[in-house]
């Protein structure tokens, strides 16, 4: 995808033209400004953005005071520092507070790929989760992510985004609306619903409701995009089928599958779900992303494999 | 050198001994509550807000105000009992400490009692968050003075020395913070759980203008205040820190320099006892407590 922009850069020019428009936007980081691209927004607003140095308790902590304030922080590291290592930080100075405090979490999952077990977010979106009216998202391409920005700069609340700084496959176009808290449909089928999050488990999704097609099987892919508040109301109105196929690069316990898990027990009853993301019992590990898709079964075979088992 | 003279001292000290007894008070008719570190705090509070803090109380949230952060958030009960008395709120707001739906819970919260600027509670975090405040003020080029009381247990956090590295980098001078060095944490005196050595050369060798000195002696703690207050140029001088040295449950004769007064019961009978010690009048009175 050499014609793709990277994530990164859509992010940070989202940011810079929030700036331009007058939004008191501050962007921090923890020594991972170059990783995440917001080297260029220190450029050209070099009082706005803020090093801290490694030190991610300091960094929620200065962004939870910039945010009261009334400064508008996006705080960056990899997702796996932004929810374990930073997580009392932004539970109680940030989301207890009631501030305005956006935490960007980068390399989701098997994103992390060389960087390895120590560095793979496989539980941050758990740790997330279980925080009160905290907004959680995940967009999987471009255009969803200069959205998602915009929303989470112009929505008064924390925010925890998960960022993979690469490019990704587009899936809308530029001019796509997108409103906080709705899913997206883009696929319709009668047969099973995949639910997915993210660009790596989107793309799978994609990929796995063609590969049921030419045997027959008809998916709805839904592009879920916020985990929190997750759009109930799409989920249910699109699986005609009963069957739901969750798809997260995250573990299975807590995150997109365990919310379905809990929408379908308490208001759809008679669904069957199958939930494809690490297992329980494993910890990250190093590879390629390829390689730790297929080693954690999140590929498009895995799913549609979940897909036909439902069918059964 | 402090500028005030022996009459504002003198009023400022008999203004303590009422936030003693008002905090005594508070805690007591409940009969549970952090009364040491609360009683520890109450001079450098009264200074704060007596003399140089730029406030309206009838207005909280005003903007250009100078912020405190009580990141030892467990003394609340004494930051209450000066903000009551400046008249953020009622006075008889003091008896809810604690009980359910109270609008003065144990730990300070900003989204619940009018006059708090930060959430605190979890040890090491005010620090960073007045750090925050301060940094704002400074881009934005806006006058006044963010505080910060930390606590010698709470020193123990790691957190404090990342924001102790990131303040004196950046600058920020016009955050003022103070260490309550009271000698005592929960599990015991601080030099036998972690002796913190030489506080005031850490605190020099993290960059910031540091020096100790006697968190009871108005002239003194007056003196350090302005000294940093006249020194302040943000993003050019370094932020100071005033170590307080301070006595744990100070004006309580119950408990006066006990380790165990870190979080105590005690009765309305030693509330009393207290109140006569301190030479000052009960402000909960027959009446405030057949209101509620």
């Amino acid at each position: 995808m050499a014609d793709q922009k990277e994530m990164r850069e859509v992010y940070v020019e989202t940011l810079m033209s929030l700036v331009e428009e007058g939004k008191d936007i501050i962007v921090l980081e923890a020594d991972l400004m170059r990783a995440t691209g917001t080297t260029a927004f220190a450029k050209k607003y070099p009082e706005r953005a803020i090093n801290v140095g490694v030190a991610e308790a300091d960094l929620v902590g200065v962004a939870s005071g910039l945010s009261a304030g009334g400064k508008i922080p996006f705080a960056a590291t990899f997702g796996c520092f932004a929810s374990r290592r930073a997580y009392d930080q932004f539970f109680l100075s940030a989301n207890y507070a009631h501030l305005n405090v956006k935490l960007v979490g980068t390399d989701p999952g098997v994103t992390a790929a060389y960087n390895g077990g120590t560095h793979m977010p496989f539980e941050d979106l758990t740790l997330m989760r279980v925080i009160p009216n905290l907004t959680i998202a995940e967009p999987p391409d471009a255009a969803s992510l200069a959205a998602v920005t915009r929303i989470a700069a112009e929505t008064d609340g924390c925010f925890y985004l998960r960022l993979q700084r690469k490019a990704a496959p587009q899936i809308y176009p530029d001019d796509e609306t997108f409103e906080l808290g709705r899913a997206k449909v883009l696929r319709r089928g009668k047969d099973v619903t995949l639910v997915a999050l993210g660009t790596v488990m989107v793309n799978e999704a994609l990929k796995a409701a063609a590969s049921l097609a030419e045997e027959g099987i008809e998916a709805t892919v839904i592009d879920a995009i916020w985990l929190a508040p997750l759009d109930e109301a799409t989920i249910l109105a699109n699986s005609p089928s009963g069957r739901i196929v969750t798809c997260e690069n995250h573990r299975v316990t807590g995150a997109l599958g365990s919310a379905v898990a809990e929408l379908i027990a308490e208001k759809a009853p008679g669904m069957r779900l199958a939930r494809i993301g690490v297992a329980a019992n494993l910890f990250g590990e190093v590879g390629t992303l390829e390689w730790l898709a297929e080693r954690f079964e999140l590929t498009a075979p895995h799913i549609a494999e979940a897909a036909r088992k439902l069918m059964w | 050198m402090s500028s005030m003279n022996r009459e504002e001292i003198a009023a400022l000290e008999r203004k303590a001994r009422e936030i003693r007894g008002l905090t005594i008070e508070e805690i007591g008719y409940l009969g549970v509550g952090h009364i040491g570190g609360s009683l520890s705090i109450v001079d450098i509070l009264v200074l704060l807000y007596h003399k140089h803090m730029k406030i309206d109380p009838t207005n909280p949230t005003w903007a250009e105000r100078d912020m405190l952060v009580l990141s030892k958030g467990h003394a609340g009960p004494a930051l209450y009992a000066t903000l009551a008395d400046k008249g953020y709120f009622p006075l008889d707001w003091l008896l809810t400490l604690n009980r359910g739906g109270t609008k003065l819970p144990s730990h300070c919260d900003r989204t619940k009692t009018p006059g708090i600027d930060m959430t605190t509670g979890s040890l090491g975090q005010g620090l960073s968050a007045a750090a925050g405040l301060a940094l704002a003020r400074a881009i934005d080029k806006k006058p006044g003075f963010i505080y910060c009381i930390i606590g010698d247990g709470e020193s123990n956090e790691g957190q404090v020395w990342e924001t102790a590295m990131f303040a004196s980098h950046k600058r920020l001078s016009n955050l003022i913070a103070f260490a309550d060095w009271n000698g005592m944490q929960i599990d015991g005196l601080t030099k036998d759980v972690m002796d913190m050595e030489d506080i005031v050369a850490k605190w020099r060798a993290f960059g910031w203008h540091a020096q100790m000195v006697d968190g009871h002696d108005f002239a003194a703690m007056d003196a350090a205040i302005e000294e940093a207050k006249r020194r302040a140029a943000p993003g050019i001088e370094k932020p100071t820190i005033i170590i307080l040295r301070t006595i744990k449950g100070k004006g309580a004769p119950f408990c006066e320099g006990q380790v165990t007064n870190h979080n105590m019961n005690f009765c309305i009978a030693q509330v009393k006892e207290a109140l006569v010690a301190l030479d000052v009048p009960a402000h909960i009175t027959p009446e405030l407590l057949r209101a509620q």
